[in-house]
């Protein structure tokens, strides 16, 4: 039945083993960062849309002579920051995840060693490494237009941390009840939608009455919490408990509707 | 992680029941695998074959019965028993945008003593398509580098889902003969497959199932073994008159059996001898049938098939 050939010995004889759990969350953090960053639509999502907002936003301002009680760059930096965060943590992992459950990738890596924690803690490494790369190239770009951000380091991470958790949780949700077409869609459109009516880079001020409203949108609390931060240094404990219970909400739903394949 | 008993069957299925909604994909179903063979769970398409197969893997809980692979209970014991098997699925499972190569090192960076991805890489005929897009492979490019996913975690025993659909004659000869080489090193091999030849040339043990059910398991030898019993195909100029079938079993008498094939083929399974053959050419002239061609031969698999259900096994 066997053939004599081979044994122990063999080219394949069996030697099974996982990967330390570290090692293999680093190499999936890696790869989905890699994967993202040579996505062109992607890129253009997490980098070159911000920067123009930016640019764009802190010429128009001039140009117009909108009433903005400081100077334009230091109100539009701290909420293109909390864009780029809602880009990369939900509409680019939405539409990653929603693709990924569609060509099988998720089912494969259900068969590795790699578990399901695991690789939810890569995905959340991959977008923290891309985040990094989003705030070094926005931050440059915003102190060459001179931008002077206060030190409110604490408020700023905690907003990063926090809105990368309430939006990463909501886009897993959308990916793990929509077709990946059809998350692709709504992604975008949600992300249009926040960019325009959300608070994100305009302070809830500009809005009027309605601000009341947006102030409780994850993209208006993101965006108050950076601009409390880097504006005025201080932490925004109400914006931060806002995301907080977006993050709750968004995983609640996400751990009871998300299919693995 | 404790050394593996080698008493313990690679998988033993126990009374597997599934069903989707209304439809019974597996039923009452009980087989099992040996270490270090090659066994093809044979059927046609939607038989329950990939169904089972999943359950071993730990994607899909039984709704009744058991299933233990190394021992281990696939949804229970997941994190034990993933690292020590290997799987590929029947398509997908990469990202579209991946080169293989960098696939494959992804996957093989997840196990602790990984096969050298170069050695796999030109073992499957995949290094002269390492830096193209999964999206970009051909068919056949896909299937291999997904055996070679299966493959790079050094495992125990590998599943194998239709692991030469869609690959080119020459590339399911070095498919079978790399399957081959696994089993000559200890990996046990479990396959599905809907191809005769497959089962009947890699396959140490067949098990045979249909509507989810399992009807013949075997050896390839003792499944074709008919004693003295051989099969006559009657292939005809024009269609049988209709009765055809039941008026040469009449014929032959008791111990023969008769299976339409087609409009135009019958077959006959019963004693190899002469004088079956003349009561069948006799039963033509009788009959104003044509004959086009008369053969005797051995059974082959998928004589047995068609004489379990009825009919054929390939579409």
């Amino acid at each position: 039945m066997s053939p004599a050939t081979g044994g122990p010995s063999g080219t394949f004889a069996p030697r099974p083993g996982a990967a330390p759990l570290h090692r293999q969350v680093l190499a999936q953090a890696a790869m989905e960062s890699r994967l993202m960053l040579r996505n062109g639509e992607q890129l253009l999502l997490a980098v070159v849309i911000p920067v123009i907002v930016l640019i764009g936003g802190v010429a128009g301002a001039e140009r117009v002579g909108m009433d903005l009680a400081h100077p334009p760059v230091d109100v539009f930096a701290p909420g293109v920051l909390a864009l780029a965060v809602m880009s990369t943590a939900f509409t680019s992992l939405a539409i990653a995840t929603g693709f990924e459950r569609r060509y099988g990738v998720i089912k494969r890596l259900g068969s590795s060693p790699l578990p399901r924690s695991g690789l939810l803690a890569g995905k959340i490494g991959g977008l923290l490494l891309i985040e990094a790369l989003q705030v070094l190239v926005i931050a440059l770009v915003a102190l060459v237009l001179g931008w002077d951000p206060a030190p409110g380091v604490l408020g700023a991470l905690l907003g990063v941390v926090l809105g990368t958790a309430a939006f990463a949780s909501l886009g897993l949700f959308i990916s793990g009840v929509l077709r990946a077409e059809a998350t692709l869609a709504a992604a975008n459109l949600v992300y249009l939608l926040l960019l325009a009516g959300g608070a994100v880079v305009l302070p809830v001020s500009a809005y009027g009455s309605f601000g009341e409203v947006v102030r409780w949108l994850p993209s208006g609390a993101l965006g108050g919490a950076m601009r409390e931060a880097l504006i005025d240094g201080t932490t925004a404990w109400a914006d931060l408990a806002v995301l907080l219970a977006w993050a709750v909400l968004g995983t609640a739903l996400t751990a009871r509707t998300f299919k693995w394949e | 992680m404790p050394a593996s008993d080698p008493t313990v069957p690679a998988v033993s299925v126990d009374g597997l029941a599934m069903r989707y909604g209304d439809k019974v994909a597996v039923d009452a179903l009980s087989l099992s695998v040996e270490r270090h063979t090659i066994t093809a769970v044979l059927g046609p398409n939607g038989a329950g074959k990939t169904t089972t197969l999943e359950t071993c893997e730990g994607y899909r809980r039984p709704q009744a019965g058991t299933v233990r692979v190394l021992g281990l209970d696939p949804i229970r014991d997941r994190a034990a028993l993933l690292p020590r098997i290997g799987v590929m699925l029947q398509d997908g499972g990469a990202w579209s945008g991946v080169r293989a190569r960098e696939m494959l090192d992804h996957v093989a960076r997840l196990h602790a003593h990984p096969l050298d991805t170069d050695l796999l890489s030109d073992r499957l005929g995949l290094a002269e398509c390492g830096r193209t897009p999964y999206r970009r492979l051909s068919g056949g490019q896909q299937q291999r580098l997904g055996l070679a996913m299966a493959l790079v975690g050094r495992p125990e025993i590998v599943f194998v889902d239709e692991p030469t659909a869609g690959m080119d004659p020459h590339a399911r000869r070095t498919t079978w003969e790399l399957l081959e080489e696994l089993r000559g090193d200890g990996v046990t091999v479990v396959l599905t497959t809907h191809y005769m030849d497959e089962a009947e040339r890699l396959a140490d043990q067949i098990h045979i199932i249909d509507h989810g059910r399992l009807i013949a398991s075997g050896t390839p030898l003792e499944l074709t073994r008919g004693g003295a019993h051989a099969t006559i195909r009657l292939v005809v100029t024009r269609p049988f008159p209709p009765g055809s079938p039941e008026l040469l079993a009449k014929a032959l008498g008791e111990h023969t059996e008769v299976t339409q094939l087609d409009a135009l083929s019958l077959m006959v399974t019963g004693p190899a001898d002469a004088s079956t053959l003349a009561t069948v050419s006799r039963w033509c002239e009788e009959n104003d049938v044509l004959p086009e061609s008369l053969t005797l031969g051995q059974r082959n698999l998928e004589d047995v098939f068609l004489q379990l259900t009825g009919r054929g096994l390939v579409p």
